[in-house]
Order: C-alpha cells, then structure tokens, then sequence
C-alpha cells in the first residue's frame, strides 16, 4: 500500500515527506507507544502508528528502516522533530483517530501484514 | 577500527545518536543489512539503558574484518539481579521514563537476542558492563 493511501484511509495530515506518498510502499503495520517494543518485534518495513511524540520515536524508525510514522489521537510532531525526519527522508503523518480505530481502518483497507517476528 | 562514544545521563536528545553514527559507518563499510540491524538494535538498547539506569557512561566500539566487539560500561547503581533482569517485561524504568516509550522491559533481552554473544558484568553500587560480540558473516536473525 503506497502511503497517500494510507493518508486517505487515515484522514491525516502530512506533516512532512509529500515527495514520497507516492513512492513508499509498505505491507504491514505496527502500533505501538513503547519503543522497545517496536525493535523486539518488528521485521519488516513497515508503517508505525504511534502515540508517542519525542525524537526516540524518529530514532528508533531510522534504525529500524522505518519510512513513514503515522501520530494517533491528534498527537503532533515538534519542528524539530518534522525537520529530524526530513533529514532522513521519512514521511510523518498525524491522525485525529485513535491507535484502535486508526490500524482497524487500515486493516479494513487491505494491510494485513503483521510485519513483526512471531511471538514464542 | 575503534569507536568510543560518550553517553549523557538523561539526554534523551543525545540519546541513540551513537548507534545511529554507527549504523551509517557499518553500512557505508558494506555490512550486511541483517547485521547491521541487529547490531544497532541491542547497541541502541544499551545506549537507552545507560542514559536512563545507568547515570551516563560510554560505547566503545572495536571493528575488525570479522567482528563487533562492543563494550557499554556505565557507573550507575548496578544489577542486583541479572537473571531477573533479563527477563522480558521486567522493569525497574519509572513512569516517567515509560511516559517516554521505554521502560518496557525488553531492553537487555533485545540485546540476548539480537547479538552473537552477550556477558554482563555488574557491581552493585558500581557498575554494569555489557559485553556484546557479533560476527560480521553471521547471518542470524535477531
């Protein structure tokens, strides 16, 4: 699913990274406030949906190849942050949806990748 | 090839600035991407322990053809109990700290499992070291 799906699905706002809705392409999804949880699980590249905003969130994507990060409940990034992620070329999306209903709709649209490693 | 990076107490701004250097020199140096992504993992979990438990500390990082070596020492309260640490979910992180995202108990288990080989050492009162060593040819999933 290419990311200006993932935008429309979601109703947000791109905060950064318009030059790339059209050419990152992601297969499954992680939602996640706790970011250790996201380097314990994660395996492939995917789309996190977060309700943490701090500059962890942008470091723990770039080591993890994230690309786009999507900020549930009407959480939004700080300037800092939105020039951080333009640094490393990452997208940053903003939802007034909750984590729940945000990876529901996604779900719904067809990203049914669970993207992490499998839980022992 | 030796690497040595400081690591402030508390700095979250600061914090993962080291593994995200080292991610890009191992990349550049044409490590496999697997490995590469194991080793800033557990070294990303080291750098976050040390800048939340351990009062600052530092990442010394030794490179040869063949191996990471790495060593992330810190002089904080120590480790009373290491197995209970290294089991995933426990935590001594307070609410502060997990309002930041982390504290999920899964930092030194991360490291278990994301590197070939893992020894701590750790004085009450002191200190903890963590030793961690990863051959650059392994292709083990973390």
């Amino acid at each position: 699913m290419k990311v200006r799906e993932i935008a429309h699905v979601l109703s947000a706002q791109v905060q950064c990274g318009e030059n790339q809705l059209d050419i990152v392409e992601v297969r499954s999804a992680c939602g996640a406030d706790l970011m250790s949880d996201v380097m314990a699980f994660v395996k492939e590249s995917v789309v996190l949906l977060t309700g943490l905003v701090n500059p962890q969130v942008l470091r723990t994507a770039d080591l993890m190849d994230i690309k786009t990060i999507v900020f549930v409940r009407g959480k939004v990034p700080t300037i800092e942050m939105i020039q951080m992620a333009e640094s490393l070329g990452m997208v940053l999306l903003t939802t007034k949806l909750s984590m729940f209903v945000a990876c529901g709709k996604l779900y719904e649209a067809g990203l049914h990748g669970s993207g992490t490693r499998e839980i022992a | 090839m030796k690497l040595s990076y400081p690591i402030p107490w508390m700095d979250f701004a600061a914090a993962g600035k080291a593994s995200a250097e080292v991610k890009k020199l191992l990349a550049r140096l044409g490590i496999e991407q697997g490995t590469v992504k194991r080793i800033v993992i557990a070294m990303y979990e080291g750098e976050m322990n040390i800048a939340i438990h351990g009062g600052g500390g530092t990442a010394d990082i030794e490179l040869t053809p063949c191996l990471a070596d790495i060593y992330l020492r810190d002089h904080g309260p120590g480790i009373p109990d290491i197995d209970l640490a290294m089991t995933e979910g426990y935590s001594t992180a307070s609410e502060e700290i997990r309002n930041m995202g982390f504290g999920a108990g899964m930092g030194l288990p991360n490291m278990k499992r994301n590197a070939d080989e893992l020894s701590i050492e750790s004085v009450v009162g002191q200190g903890t070291t963590v030793h961690l060593i990863f051959h650059l040819n392994n292709t083990k999933q973390g």
